[in-house]
């Protein structure tokens, strides 16, 4: 990558971080609140995910196959499986049950470090360390990648 | 009832603006702008798929610091959780974004927007599990 494509990430990190402020999802209890259905329900979340999906599907759907390239590098670098494995389902139970917990995900637990209060230092610390230990032992788990 | 209003549009203008963070990464750089993997991707030191991740994580934190400046009450966190519980939180999302290949960001708006049939199954499983979670959490401590 160019200095040009790393410009562009610094840009679109800054600008991920101020749609989360605005959104209200830096807030842990808005999350929590979403995921607490059956009392209290708070919908924020789900306008947030719609917002998002509006925007990037009209762009996958409408302006992306316009073009054959990105504009600053050779190729669009879009996964494309769509096998279900167990690695997929249990892994994203374990998000779900630690989100459900803390009420943070990576995006929100990062930025929430700017806050300079204890919790989401914690969060994030515990978070890298959760991503090192499953490196660490995924050749060892008898689930399908 | 005018602040939830508020709050609701706030959300999906916030939305609007996520969705515009990732078209840019797509459209630029032909990258998704899934975090966790972004993050984890950033461990290993490969040349020249090192400085994006770091520099996204960086832009991660200066709107960070804008935001707490221009917006400091969006950082309230009145979950009252417990230091050990954030701990035991962080290590599950770190280890379960990672093994189940993406997160909010990657399944929930970038595969969902294309229709991926693993990021929708993989998002429907953690809101449930989050749900789950919730409840339960909410029924133990009540």
């Amino acid at each position: 990558m160019k200095i040009k494509n790393i410009i562009v990430s610094y840009f679109v990190g800054l600008l991920f971080s101020v749609g989360l402020s605005i959104s209200g999802m830096l807030q842990p209890q808005k999350v929590i609140g979403f995921l607490n259905l059956f009392y209290n329900w708070d919908p924020s979340l789900i306008l947030v995910m719609i917002g998002a999906i509006a925007v990037h599907s009209s762009y996958y759907f409408f302006i992306k196959p316009k073009f054959s390239a990105p504009l600053f590098t050779d190729s669009f670098q879009v996964p494309n499986r769509s096998d279900i494995t167990s690695s997929l389902i249990i892994g994203a139970s374990i998000f779900g049950i630690g989100w459900g917990l803390g009420g943070y995900c990576p995006g929100p637990a990062l930025t929430s470090v700017a806050n300079f209060s204890l919790n989401p230092f914690i969060f994030l610390g515990a978070m890298l360390v959760g991503m090192a230990l499953y490196r660490k032992v995924q050749n060892r788990l008898p689930f399908t990648k | 009832m005018i602040a939830m209003n508020n709050e609701l549009v706030n959300a999906l203008i916030g939305g609007v603006i996520i969705g515009l963070a990732t078209v840019i990464m797509m459209h630029f750089n032909g990258r998704i702008a899934g975090i966790s993997g972004i993050i984890n991707g950033a461990f290993k030191i490969v040349p020249g798929d090192w400085a994006w991740r770091i520099f996204f994580i960086f832009g991660l934190l200066t709107g960070g610091l804008l935001m707490k400046i221009a917006n400091p009450e969006s950082f309230n966190d009145k979950s009252g959780n417990s230091t050990l519980i954030i701990a035991v939180a962080g290590l599950l999302v770190g280890f379960g974004t990672i093994m189940g290949n993406g997160c909010t960001s990657g399944h929930g708006v970038c595969g969902i927007s294309r229709l991926s049939k693993r990021s929708i199954v993989a998002t429907i499983v953690f809101i449930s599990a989050g749900v789950f979670t919730v409840t339960l959490k909410q029924w133990l401590t009540r």
